[in-house]
């Protein structure tokens, strides 16, 4: 008799794989959740991104190989329906945004003080609303990759894959998009101030 | 004249990201690290970007709601 005819053994062992597979993925969502919330432009949008992620990974688990990075493989997902629903509209127009130098933010919270701060202490003078809503409004090309790489913690290499874009295009637009998100935060600081 | 000999606070501040990002090479990470044995005006700017970093991470840190969790679990497949 031939061992390959799926039996009730077989079925069993996929039972389990599935639900085995279930249960990491479900393992991740936090994870997952704090990436989509900041891909998203409001809270609504992260948790039907977030259900619409699993929903399709649950149904197509068969395509994940095991052993494999299942949070990118999730986040691949994630991203790809983001993009699909025409969920990428954003408040400030997609105009060439604006980029200062890196130390830009440091001084501008340093002249705001009019003297020499501590530099441990200076970042205090952000709010988290005032982080929260800086990069909200930077473009979602850049910010994709700051919230993969600075807030998901994924390798430049996964935040490639998980964005179908080559390495180097990660890099340039993760060190542009900082300096976005620092002329953004220093433009609140400023408004604050005035 | 190198780049550095040109204006050394500018050359390391290029160098800042990818310093922090451990993706110099050991000759760049010598040279920026030399710059930030003598230069206390740099070496507060790496500092606050260090801080910075964390300091974002933390503050866009939201947990997932209770519901969504529950909703999620609720999406598996039930087996036959």
């Amino acid at each position: 008799m031939s061992e390959t005819t799926p039996d009730a053994r077989g079925i069993a062992a996929e039972a389990r794989d599935r639900v085995r597979f279930e249960e990491e993925a479900l393992a991740l969502s936090d994870q997952v959740y704090r990436v989509a919330r900041h891909l998203s432009n409001s809270r609504e949008d992260a948790e039907e991104l977030v259900q619409e992620t699993y929903a399709r990974a649950f149904r197509s688990w068969r395509s994940y190989t095991p052993g494999t990075n299942l949070r990118a493989w999730l986040l691949r997902i994630l991203t790809n329906l983001n993009i699909d629903r025409g969920r990428r509209t954003q408040r400030a127009p997609q105009t060439t945004p604006l980029e200062a130098n890196d130390y830009y933010l440091y001084d501008k919270l340093a002249e705001s003080d009019g003297s020499a701060p501590d530099e441990d202490r200076v970042v205090e003078r952000l709010s988290q609303d005032d982080i929260v809503s800086a990069l909200s409004e930077v473009p979602h090309d850049f910010r994709d990759v700051i919230v993969l790489v600075d807030i998901g913690d994924f390798s430049y290499q996964d935040a490639a894959q998980i964005l179908d874009i080559p390495i180097g295009t990660v890099m340039s637009r993760l060190h542009r998009g900082r300096r976005i998100l620092k002329r953004e935060l220093a433009d609140s600081v400023l408004e604050d101030v005035t | 004249m190198t780049e550095l000999d040109k204006d050394p606070c500018a050359h390391c501040e290029e160098m800042m990201q990818p310093y922090l990002d451990h993706i110099l090479t050991e000759d760049e990470r010598v040279e920026a690290e030399a710059h930030l044995d003598e230069c206390d005006w740099c070496r507060r700017r790496y500092r606050f970007e260090e801080s910075l970093r964390v300091y974002v991470r933390q503050a866009v840190n939201e947990p997932m709601p209770a519901e969504l969790k529950q909703k999620l679990a609720a999406l598996r497949i039930p087996l036959n």
